[in-house]
Parts: structure tokens; C-alpha cells; sequence
């Protein structure tokens, strides 16, 4: 066995390979960037070398800095994580001459499962279904029908030069199969000047499910079963799980011994996985081989119980594999999630900058964190702007939801975006809930993109009594206050008003041992908590159901956030809440009228005066964030009414910078 | 005696009735709540008393003698806030636009007088239209009385306006000598004159709000403090400010319980402050961070933003802390942020608040606009208000303390007791690319020889161990256990007692 290794990576997965090479005895070597000198994944090694500027074309992704610190540090193999060097021949092959192992499969497995072509051939002679079709050019509307009958229908007829869904056709039968050619070739004449079209059969309600497999120097292949990534946001994957709720044994079986042959064609080594598309008949066909460790890794480990980086770690030192297929036993279900800073309501902008509050949920046997952040982190611009892999484990794929909804209520970032409403939204969507999956859900669920009002709406009592039970908390507190009047102290009345979403909720809240009792609507909740002020997680027990909310404070008011759902409270005496109601409701100002900064910056440029007239598309302003120019340009035109903001200036979001008249 | 107590009832009735329903309709339709109405939401319920309310004007003017309504159009008294004790005047639009008449004024003072007797705040809540012209001088003396009260209750007892309707002409001079302006937004405004006098002697075309309103006074004129969106809002915002407050210049801060222990650390703060010295970071995270609950009552947090001053609890006790925001203008010390802080350190000062100084600043504000705006005698006050206050003060200082705006943020020099500085502090007479300019300007051309010279200065000065050797620092103390070592200094300093020598008053740079 290997007595030291590097990891050429950063963030959650270099922090996860280190801690499974501690665990085996095996001292680590981290590499960094200048971005991520503090970073969590360089304190957790046992040595660290930079390898350069923050891009990582300049760090990450130069094999020679790798190598180097191998040699300075002696570190005999390298894992490689995802991403970045892990399925780059030529860094594969570098190590091999500097005599270094590369925690991975071998290079030929690399290079034959890199190329989209060769690997289906490879695919096909293996027996491995793949996606029937004909890449030849089409000639006419009958050899259409004649190659797609072959093909069998539905079949997608694209054009050779096609994109953006332009010269895209499905056809069912032959009449609209001599039909669709038709179109398709002359909308792909129009659009591309280039009237080529291919067929391929048509997948309804596809989904992404792949086979985790694990192969030995000494001809042993095995696979752990499958994982569903179908919940993917512009081919990114959002959520996975494994087993998938769609699979039946049968199918997995057959997937798993094509999975098995492939990868025995490529005398494969290490771990890998193998990608399916399986259309609502469980048909499947193969989509690409992926030579190293997922992301979504952990689902599959979950459930097996295996550690795969142990795994790769013992076949790279030329181990045999501990164990055979007999030996694989999938028990329970497990979900991740991807905590990402970004902006679900804003189009899932990513959100950069320090994280001044995180704290993921604890660890346990049912939640599983990976990241390679902490509080004070910076999210930077440089790399994958992820949080963390939130994972959960149950007996059952509701209980692992439920976990997961749970964890998703406990992890508490502030300082940038994150996209916990999104991911909260996503696992109680009841078509999640069924298991009707496609990796079509986002887009058919959200097609106008996330908004507020997609959020889940809960009890809203609920949040009423959470509230009611904070400000009690609070008032008893401050009725401690000193200095009071003798024999004229503060006492604290049990009747309030909570104001929520421009809404009144009479409330009674009472102490009782270990918590409040709450009567709202007629209904009495018995809050059981030992929250504190200044804690940010209320947890509470609530009529025997344990709910977690988190609280900030807000001045005179509070910010709950619960099931992704954030919402603005003010807890008021029933007088005041009476008096409230001569509050005038101010119109917010209309911004449609405002050129606002979409993120914090600098105004670098403001290529405008008042009065001066601009065409739609031309540029207003340059907003300079993190070393990069974001130009803002007018979405129609119009006339500039007033300039609202200095060139050189700091922007915060949403500032205006001119007004429209 | 029946008929005594029969016209009593009418009397208090008449009263409570201010200037009749229809002009409550019309104060309810403006989204604004009457005088007594507004006291019951500062007060705790059912606590508070009230006086004069028999009183009537003595004008017998312009028919003025038929028209009396008992009260005169504001409401005083006292209450309690938490079941402390605070004096309240609540001007009465309804009753002749709230204005001020003889009487009217005589009512104010009274409260006024009583609160400095037994030490306790005064809250003023304004809705006056001005001067009852009525009366004509008479009113202009009431004014005067009142300011001349204003003035004597100055550093006795803390006393607060919130301005919830008119406030024009001499009548702002009565607000603008007490600690602390809140406004309520869109309904609001303040103004020596108005538009219409505006319009005629200077030709600007302006209006109201734009002049005087909520906004522009937190955000251009820094004449008042806070911005709040209603009356509600703005009357549980007092209170939630007076529960930091000390009841006047006898007592200690107010403390109440708090389960947040003063050791907890918070390994984030090991990160706040950037490898890059170019490159900002929010000096909120660290006062949030330290306080207690992380509960931090910001004054004035829309103007001069390069400072931040504000109110927070440690160990369940008032402190007052002043801070360089490193994220506008690089912290830098300018006209408006030393008079916004040293205004802010007198009031701590004055009601032994002790003070938590957090430096990040680069020195003083280059440029014409400054100089001429007089930035030698407006900085003076930063740094005669420090020099000044004997309350306890715990300084730290995070990053760079360069030149004499780090003798002015509360150095050891001006009798800080305790002065911390991070790892990452930098105290020396400028920054190093500007000290090698100077120093070696012969050198300036020859790139290679001034870089090595400002890493030269970089090493020797750039660190926190000089100010250390002389005793400027008492010790560099790790981020991560920043509110456990100020708190411990705090709970250390309780009992000091430190008193300037005797004189009528000193001579602050006005």
C-alpha cells in the first residue's frame, strides 16, 4: 500500500479523498491555488505545496505543477477526484513515465471512452445497447420512412448542422415521417444553409440512470448498482439517488451486465461509471462512460456501504477487490443534494463572495455532508461555485426525503445566494415524491425559471406560532431588563398579533415547562425548544412533530426560513396590530423604469448622459465584479432621465444606475 | 361635587377627543396615528400618566378665545418602557395643526424639567405645524424656553425625537439639540424653510420630501438617525433603543440576561480580513460576530457609511462601538465621519457607555473639497471627543492604523485602556508604497530597488510588533477569540474611574 499520496484537486472531493486516505494510514499532500491557500482541503492534508494563480489553467489543470510536487513532497500516487486532470490521457500517461501511480483507470480505458465515436463502438461490441439511429445522410422522405421503421417509432429526425431545436422533428408513423423530413430539411436549409438530416430514435420522458462499476488488475469486474441523476438543470445534475424508484430487478440486472462488459472490454480499472438513458419502457441505451469518481459517488456508497475511494486507492496499489457481485447488497435509499451559491430566483445566477454564516446539519447516520467550505469561506469566481453534497440515507426513498428536507431546513448560510429553496421545492414537489422523473422535470415543472411563488407554501400557523414563541421568549427576556420602576416591573402579556404575508394572526402564547404553549385559530400547539436568543436554528418539537426553523432578527421584526420558504414577521400587542391597520401599504417603487446592478461592483463605465436617447442593446454601463466586466445594455429604446450613480462608484445589487424617462 | 366630577369626565373627554373625529379621520388617512395613540404604542400598556391635561392657550386673538381644546395640542406625561421610567410629549396635528403655543411650550418643559429631576429620557414625538402665529412672540418664547431645556437636559438625561409629521422652521432647532432624530418615511420632514420660501429666494424647485424628508436627512444631511418606514415601525424601534440606553448620566447602562457565552469564538473572523491589504471586507461581520446575539442597533447607517457607529450588548450590557468600514472609501477618515463619530463617542461618553473602538483606517481623506471643507477642525472633534471620554475604552485594531487617524481612533495615547491589534495589524506613519516614496526618493524610476524597498518597510512596519514594543499595543490577540478577550477587558474596566480636571466646559472645535 501507498504511504503517501496527493490529491490533485481542491474543494469537497479533495477533502473527501484525503479523509478516506487517513482513515487507511496513507499521508496526504494537498495542492493549491493562490485563491485557496486557506482553504479547508490544504489544512486537512498533512503537507500542502501551491501550484500556482488562482485560473486553474494556470494551477489545477497544469499536470507538470502536479508532478513536481509529488516529487518534492514523495507522494507515489496521485488522485485525481472529478473534474480538473481526471480524464486526461496525457496527464495520465506523464505519470506513468515519471513513475508515479495514477489513482485511476489506465490510460487506454481514458482515451477509448473519451471520444464519443469510438466509445460506441467499443459500446456495440460489447453488446452494450446504444441508441438506435442512422448517421448518414437521409435522401429522401421514403428513405426516411425506411430508416425509420428500422429504427422503430418515435424517431427524432435533426439536422447534421442543427441547435437550438431548429430543423427538430418527432415523427410516429410514416405519414408524419414523410411530413417531418420534409419540414426538417427545408427549416435546416433556411437556418443553416446546410438541408442535412439524421435520424435517431426519439427517448419519451428519458431519464439519466448510470451504473457504478469497479474493476481490479486481476480481471475482476463488479458493479454496485445504479444511480438517478434524471433531476438535471441544463444537463447539470441536480439531485440524484440511488437505487432508482424506477428500476425494477430485471432491468437492473441487464444493465449491470452490459455495464460489466464494457468496461471488461476496456480492461478497465478503478472505479467508473457507465451512462444510461432508459425511456418509460425501461428500454435503455448507453450514453458515455465516465473513466473516474462522480460527484454523486456518495449515493451509491450509502447504499452499499463501500468506500470507493478506498476502493480506488486499494486496486491503483494492485489489490484484488475485497469482494465479488454476490457479496453487493444494496440496503435503504439515499438522496444528494447540490448546495450551490447561486440565485434560484434569479436565474440561478452564481453568487459570489465570503460566507459570513455556514453551518451545514450535523452528521449522522442518516445525513452525510461533503464540502470543502466553512464559515468565512469564500465562494470564488475562479471554480464551481458548490456549497456542499448534502446527502441523506433512509430505509425507505420517503424517510431519505424526509431526512433530506429536514437537513435542508438545518443548513444555515448567509453571506451569499444559495439555492436551498430550489432544492427544497424540488424533493417535496409531489411528481418527486411519486417518482415520476425525466430529465425534463426542471423545464416541464418551472419552465418560466424558479420564482417565489413556485416555493412550497406550509401551514402558515405554523410559522405564526414559531414566531410567537420567539417573541415571548424575547419579551420575557427584556423584562429582565434593569433599572425597571420599583414594584412597577414589566410583566408580559400572553396576547399578540403576529403580522405575516400582509396578513393579521391573533395568537396566545403561554410558557410552559420547556417551551411554549401556542393557541392560534383554536388550535393549541405545545412548542417544546430549549432555543435561546441569538440561536439561529428554532428546533422545536410541535404537537409531538419536530420542525427546524431558522430565525434571524430583523430589527424590531424576524426572518423565518422554513421549507425554502423565507418569510418577514412582525409579532405586535393586539393594539398595535389594530393601529397597524392605518398603516398606509406603500407601493414599491417601480424598478422597470431603473437600470439596477445585478450583482455588487464597481462602476468601471457609464457610457451615458441625461437626456441622451439609446437603442435597445446598446451598452449603458460596465459593472466590474471580481476582475470581470459585466456590460449592462439598454433592453429597449428609450431616453435617459436621470443618471443615478458616479463612474468609480461601489454598487451594491439592485442599485439603480440611470432611470429611463 | 357630583357636577365637579361630571365636568371633569366632559373635560377629559374633550380632551381625548383632540381636535374632533373628523380631523382624526383625516390624520388616520394620511397613514399617521394621533398623539395619544402613538403613546400607548411607546409605552407599556396601561403605564402611562398624564399631566396638563386641563391646560388651555391664554390667546384671545383673532377670535382664538372661542376656540380652546383642553390639552392645546400636546399630550405629556410620563410611562414606562420595560417598566423603566421615560418622560413623553406627543404633539397633536389634530389640535391646531399641533402648534406651538405659550402653553403648548410650558407643557413640554415641564416634562423636561421633572425627567432631569429624577433622571430619566425624554422622547419627544413631533406633529407640529409651528409656531402658534396666533400668539405671535409669545409662541417664539416657548420655543426658546424649550431649546434653553434641550440644552440644560444636554448629557443629564438621554433625550430622543421622532419626528412623525412637520417639523419646519425654529421649530427643528429643539430636535436637533437632542441625542438622536428618527424620521418616518413619506410622512415626515424637516426644514429651516420650506419650498415655497425655497422657490423664492433661491429659484430651486424642490419639494418637501426632497428637502426634508426621511431620506435625505439619513442619507445627505446626516441631521437625523434613523429612517423608519411608519409609525408603528418607528414606535417599536424606540422602544427597542431605549432598552439600550442608560436612564441619564448617574446610572450605568441598562443589562438584562443573555445565555451567549463571552468565550465563544468564531473561527470565521480568522478570515476577515483579505490577504490582499487592497482589498475590503465588511467590518459588520466583526461587530455582529462580537456582540452579544449578534444584536447590533446601527445610528445612522445610510450617511458618511465609512464609519460605523452603533449599539451592541456584551455580557448583557450597553456598549457603543465605532468602526472603520474598510468597504467605503477604504475606511478613510473624512469630514462627515468624524463628525458623525465623535458625536456619537460624546453621547457614550456622556452616559458611561463604555466605547469599542474596531480601526481599519488609512488616514485621512485626501483633497480639495476636504480642506476646504474644513477637515482639520471636523477631524479635531474625532479626536477631541476621544481625547475627551473617560469612560472604559477597548480598542482593536484589525488591519492598518496609518498616520494621525490612528492616534485619533481611540489610540493608547488618548488614555485607551485596553488596545488590541489582530496578527494582520499594521501601525506605522503611512503605507509602505507611499513611507518608500518619501524615505527613498532619490530611489522613484528605479522600479526594482522601490520594490524592494517597500517590502523592506512592509517587513519592519506591517506588523503589529512595533506599536507592541513601545506598549501602544497591550497584546495581539488571535480573530477567533476576539469577544472573549474585549469582553473580559470590559468586565475589567467596570468599575474605572477616571475624571478630566475641573472647568466650565471645554472648547470642542465647533
Amino acid at each position: 500500500m501507498f504511504k503517501k499520496i496527493l490529491i490533485a484537486n481542491r474543494g469537497e472531493i479533495a477533502c473527501r479523498v484525503i479523509r478516506t486516505a487517513r482513515r487507511m494510514g496513507i499521508k496526504t499532500v494537498a495542492v493549491y491555488s493562490d485563491a485557496d491557500r486557506h482553504a479547508l482541503h490544504v489544512r486537512m492534508a498533512d503537507e500542502a505545496v501551491r501550484i500556482g494563480p488562482a485560473p486553474s489553467a494556470q494551477s489545477y489543470l497544469v499536470g507538470d505543477a502536479i508532478i513536481a510536487a509529488c516529487r518534492s513532497t514523495g507522494a507515489e500516487a496521485v488522485h485525481p477526484g472529478y473534474g480538473f486532470l481526471s480524464e486526461n490521457t496525457g496527464f495520465a500517461e506523464a505519470l506513468e513515465k515519471a513513475g508515479i501511480t495514477f489513482i485511476g483507470p489506465r490510460a487506454h480505458a481514458i482515451t477509448s471512452m473519451g471520444d464519443k465515436i469510438t466509445s460506441k463502438k467499443i459500446a456495440d461490441k460489447a453488446g452494450v445497447s446504444t441508441v438506435p439511429g442512422y448517421t448518414g445522410t437521409i435522401e429522401d422522405a421514403e428513405h426516411a420512412v425506411k430508416i425509420a421503421r428500422e429504427i422503430g417509432y418515435p424517431v427524432m429526425l435533426k439536422a447534421s448542422a442543427g441547435g437550438g431545436g431548429k430543423g427538430m422533428r418527432v415523427v410516429r408513423d410514416d405519414e408524419e415521417c414523410r411530413d417531418g423530413f420534409t419540414r426538417a430539411t427545408n427549416e435546416a436549409t433556411s437556418a443553416f444553409g446546410d438541408g442535412r438530416v439524421f435520424a435517431e430514435k426519439f427517448i419519451e420522458e428519458p431519464r439519466h440512470i448510470e451504473i457504478q462499476v469497479l474493476a481490479d488488475a486481476h480481471g475482476n469486474v463488479i458493479h454496485l448498482g445504479e444511480r438517478e441523476c434524471s433531476i438535471q438543470r441544463r444537463h447539470q445534475k441536480v439531485i440524484e439517488e440511488a437505487p432508482s424508484p424506477f428500476l425494477d430487478e430485471k432491468t437492473r440486472t441487464a444493465m449491470g451486465a452490459q455495464a460489466v462488459a464494457l468496461a471488461r472490454a476496456v480492461d478497465y480499472q478503478s472505479a467508473g461509471t457507465v451512462e444510461f438513458i432508459v425511456d418509460r419502457d425501461r428500454n435503455f441505451y448507453f450514453l458515455e462512460m465516465n473513466t473516474r469518481l462522480q460527484v454523486e459517488h456518495p449515493v451509491t456508497e450509502l447504499v452499499t456501504g463501500l468506500d470507493l475511494v478506498e476502493m480506488m486507492i486499494g486496486v491503483a496499489a494492485g489489490e484484488k477487490l475485497p469482494l465479488g457481485q454476490d457479496d453487493v447488497k444494496l440496503s435503504g435509499w439515499a438522496i444528494e443534494a447540490r448546495v450551490y451559491a447561486e440565485d434560484p430566483f434569479r436565474n440561478f445566477m452564481p453568487s459570489i463572495g465570503r460566507l459570513s454564516r455556514c453551518r451545514p446539519p450535523e452528521a449522522s447516520e442518516h445525513v452525510r455532508v461533503d464540502t470543502g467550505i466553512e464559515e468565512g469561506s469564500e465562494v470564488s469566481m475562479f471554480y464551481d461555485p458548490m456549497i456542499a453534497k448534502l446527502v441523506t440515507y433512509g430505509d425507505t426513498r420517503e424517510q431519505a426525503i424526509d431526512h433530506m428536507a429536514d437537513a435542508l431546513d438545518r443548513y444555515y448560510i448567509r453571506g451569499v445566494s444559495h439555492n436551498i429553496s430550489f432544492l427544497n421545492a424540488l424533493i417535496s414537489h409531489p411528481r418527486f415524491r411519486e417518482g415520476r422523473l425525466s430529465t425534463n422535470f426542471i423545464a416541464d415543472e418551472y419552465p418560466e425559471g424558479f420564482h417565489p411563488g413556485d416555493v412550497p407554501r406550509e401551514d402558515p400557523a405554523l410559522a405564526a406560532v414559531v414566531a410567537g414563541a420567539v417573541h415571548r421568549c424575547l419579551m420575557d427576556r427584556a423584562a429582565g431588563l434593569s433599572g425597571q420602576l420599583p414594584s412597577h416591573h414589566k410583566t408580559v402579556s400572553p396576547e399578540w398579533v403576529v403580522l405575516l404575508d400582509g396578513g393579521h394572526v391573533p395568537i396566545a402564547v403561554s410558557t410552559i415547562p420547556g417551551g411554549f404553549e401556542v393557541v392560534c385559530a383554536e388550535q393549541t400547539y405545545r412548542v417544546k425548544t430549549s432555543w435561546q436568543p441569538g440561536a439561529a436554528l428554532f428546533d422545536a418539537k410541535i404537537n409531538g412533530r419536530h420542525h427546524c426553523f431558522q430565525v434571524d432578527r430583523t430589527g424590531v421584526g424576524y426572518r423565518l426560513f422554513h421549507r425554502g420558504a423565507e418569510s418577514d414577521v412582525l409579532v405586535i400587542s393586539p393594539r398595535a396590530a389594530e393601529l397597524a391597520r392605518h398603516m398606509l401599504v406603500k407601493k414599491p417603487p417601480d424598478l422597470s423604469k431603473f437600470l439596477l446592478s445585478p450583482m455588487p461592483g464597481l462602476l468601471v463605465r457609464l457610457a451615458v448622459t441625461e437626456g441622451q436617447e439609446v437603442k435597445a442593446g446598446e451598452e449603458i454601463a460596465v459593472v466590474e465584479a471580481m476582475k470581470m466586466e459585466n456590460s449592462l445594455r439598454a433592453t429597449s429604446d428609450g431616453v435617459i432621465a436621470k443618471v443615478l450613480a458616479e463612474q468609480g462608484q461601489s454598487l451594491v445589487v439592485d442599485q439603480p444606475i440611470v432611470e429611463f424617462g | 361635587m357630583q357636577d365637579i366630577i361630571t365636568q371633569l369626565a366632559d373635560k377629559r373627554a374633550a380632551a381625548k377627543a383632540g381636535g374632533g373625529q373628523r380631523r382624526i379621520d383625516a390624520q388616520h388617512a394620511k397613514g399617521k396615528l394621533t398623539a395619544r395613540e402613538r403613546i400607548e404604542l411607546l409605552l407599556d400598556e396601561g403605564s402611562f400618566e398624564e399631566w396638563d391635561m386641563f391646560v388651555e392657550h391664554r390667546c384671545t386673538d383673532f377670535g382664538m378665545a372661542e376656540q380652546k381644546v383642553p390639552g392645546d395640542g400636546v399630550v405629556i406625561g410620563y410611562g414606562t418602557i420595560n417598566g423603566r421610567l421615560v418622560f413623553v410629549f406627543s404633539q397633536d396635528f389634530t389640535v391646531f395643526g399641533g402648534s406651538l403655543s405659550e402653553a403648548h411650550a410650558e407643557k413640554i418643559c415641564k416634562v423636561m424639567e421633572q425627567a432631569m429631576k429624577v433622571g430619566a429620557p425624554v422622547i419627544g414625538l413631533n406633529d407640529s405645524g409651528g409656531a402658534r402665529i396666533q400668539e405671535g412672540v409669545a409662541s417664539l418664547g416657548g420655543y426658546a424656553d424649550v431649546f434653553q431645556r434641550n440644552v440644560l437636559a444636554s448629557g443629564v438625561v438621554p433625550q430622543l425625537s421622532v419626528i412623525m409629521g412637520p417639523c419646519a422652521g425654529g421649530a427643528v432647532y429643539s430636535p436637533a439639540m437632542t441625542d438622536f432624530i428618527f424620521m418616518v418615511k413619506d410622512s415626515s420632514y424637516m426644514f429651516v424653510t420650506g419650498p415655497d420660501v425655497v422657490k423664492t429666494v433661491t429659484h430651486e424647485t424642490v419639494t418637501a420630501e426632497e428637502l426634508g424628508g426621511a431620506i435625505t436627512h439619513t442619507t445627505r444631511s446626516g441631521v437625523a438617525d434613523l429612517a423608519l418606514e411608519n409609525d408603528v415601525h418607528a414606535l417599536l424601534t424606540t422602544r427597542r433603543f431605549v432598552n439600550f440606553l442608560p436612564a441619564s448620566n448617574r446610572e450605568k447602562p441598562p443589562v438584562w440576561p443573555t445565555s451567549d457565552p463571552a468565550s465563544r469564538q468564531e473561527h470565521s473572523l480568522d478570515t476577515l480580513v483579505p490577504d490582499d491589504p487592497a482589498r475590503p471586507y465588511d467590518i459588520k461581520e466583526l461587530i455582529v460576530k462580537v456582540a452579544d446575539e449578534g444584536d447590533f442597533f446601527e445610528i445612522q447607517p445610510d450617511y458618511a457609511q465609512n464609519i460605523v457607529v452603533g449599539f451592541i450588548r456584551l455580557e448583557g450590557s450597553t456598549v457603543g462601538v465605532i468602526a472603520n468600514q474598510p468597504m467605503v472609501l477604504a475606511g478613510c477618515l473624512d469630514i462627515n465621519s468624524a463628525i458623525k463619530g465623535g458625536r456619537f463617542v460624546r453621547f457614550c461618553d456622556a452616559f458611561n457607555i463604555p466605547i469599542l473602538t474596531l480601526v481599519d483606517v488609512p488616514g485621512f481623506m485626501p483633497g480639495t473639497s476636504q480642506e476646504y471643507g474644513g477637515i482639520i477642525k471636523h477631524g479635531a472633534k474625532l479626536l477631541y471627543a476621544y481625547a475627551e471620554a473617560t469612560v472604559p475604552k477597548v480598542t482593536l485594531i484589525t488591519r492598518k492604523a496609518y498616520g494621525g487617524a490612528y492616534d485619533v481612533m481611540a489610540s493608547k495615547h488618548l488614555r485607551g485602556d485596553v488596545n488590541f491589534a489582530w496578527p494582520s495589524a499594521e501601525i506605522a506613519v503611512m503605507g509602505p508604497k507611499g513611507a518608500v516614496e518619501i524615505i527613498f526618493r532619490q530611489d522613484i524610476g528605479d522600479e526594482a530597488k522601490i520594490a524592494a524597498r517597500t517590502e523592506e518597510y512592509r517587513q519592519k512596519f506591517a506588523n503589529p510588533f512595533i506599536a507592541g514594543a513601545r506598549g501602544y499595543i497591550d497584546d495581539v490577540i488571535m480573530p477567533h477569540n476576539t469577544r472573549a478577550r474585549i469582553c473580559r477587558s470590559f468586565a475589567m474596566l467596570r468599575n474605572k474611574d477616571l475624571k478630566n480636571p475641573w472647568r466650565k466646559h471645554g472648547n470642542i472645535p465647533l
